[in-house]
């Protein structure tokens, strides 16, 4: 049976930044006509021609900067990173690779994807989702717990 | 030219705020969600929910046009075509994803604020996508 965490539980923050993320997207698609799919924005500058970059670079930008404006608006929320270096770079190349093979990520299949009802975007999704209760099982409760 | 550059950074840090505001960017918020047989933290379906909620909407309006408000072509994916590239690389990415914690969106914003694990990690998942490329380039060739 699966335990529910109720003080880790944060459902109103949740939404509401779930709110942000889904104006971001519906913003991006009707007026620039594009999916904010963040690892295909990203990867698309190793490969894109020059004229193409402008806008991938300031999409970047704006997510590089959010800290800074989050910190004035509401104070900068914890970021607790607990995993060690090696773990990371393994889990940093995974995540290079997989979602480049994938063509997508959490917001290019998971958000836009679900929302324009993509078969491709929900297999993927279910693949990505099922992956990491795996990992995180196995890491936890698994070889490491 | 300006404009969509403009919607573009607008977008970036509209998205990138939702994510440190609704917790995504927070790697031990997200593994305690994909963490079903330990102590649940069900908060990251609602993030799931809000933004699609909003982004059906959205892209069921532009599902309706050839271009965009702003006079842009729609470059909405057309592939309807499920295979192994799709699944395996899913697969690969959710690994990566609980291993750490961090997709690629939240990472960017963490190293924003200056993380050096976030910054590692994003290193490493350009090497990947480098690494993606130039495995199909080869490809390709062949």
């Amino acid at each position: 049976m699966i335990t529910v965490d109720w003080q880790a539980f944060t459902p109103w923050s949740a939404l509401s930044g779930g709110v942000l993320i889904g104006l971001a997207a519906a913003g991006f698609v009707l007026l620039n006509g594009r999916i904010a799919g963040i690892s295909g924005i990203l990867g698309g500058l190793l490969a894109a021609p020059g004229s193409d970059r402008t806008w991938r670079i300031a999409f970047l930008a704006g997510m590089l900067i959010t800290p800074l404006i989050a910190w004035a608006l509401f104070g900068l929320p914890a970021i607790e990173i607990n995993a060690g270096l090696p773990i990371i770079i393994v889990a940093g190349l995974l995540v290079g690779i997989g979602t480049r093979y994938g063509s997508g990520c959490t917001s290019g299949h998971g958000v836009c994807g679900l929302s324009r009802l993509s078969p491709r975007s929900m297999v993927a999704t279910t693949a990505f989702m099922t992956a990491g209760f795996i990992t995180v099982y196995l890491v936890r409760h698994g070889i490491g717990g | 030219m300006m404009r969509d550059t403009f919607v573009s950074f607008i977008v970036g840090l509209v998205f990138g705020l939702g994510l440190l505001l609704s917790g995504m960017a927070n790697p031990e918020k997200v593994l305690g969600f994909l963490d079903l047989a330990g102590a649940w933290d069900p908060s990251l379906a609602l993030v799931m929910a809000g933004a699609i909620a909003i982004g059906f909407v959205a892209f069921t309006i532009a599902g309706k046009r050839s271009y965009s408000m702003l006079g842009k072509e729609m470059k909405l994916p057309s592939s309807r075509h499920i295979d192994k590239h799709l699944v395996v690389g899913s697969l690969t990415f959710g690994a990566g994803w609980g291993l750490a914690g961090f997709c690629p969106g939240p990472a960017l914003v963490a190293v924003g604020a200056g993380e050096i694990k976030a910054i590692v990690f994003v290193v490493a998942m350009i090497a990947g996508m480098a690494i993606f490329d130039v495995i199909e380039r080869v490809r390709k060739q062949t």
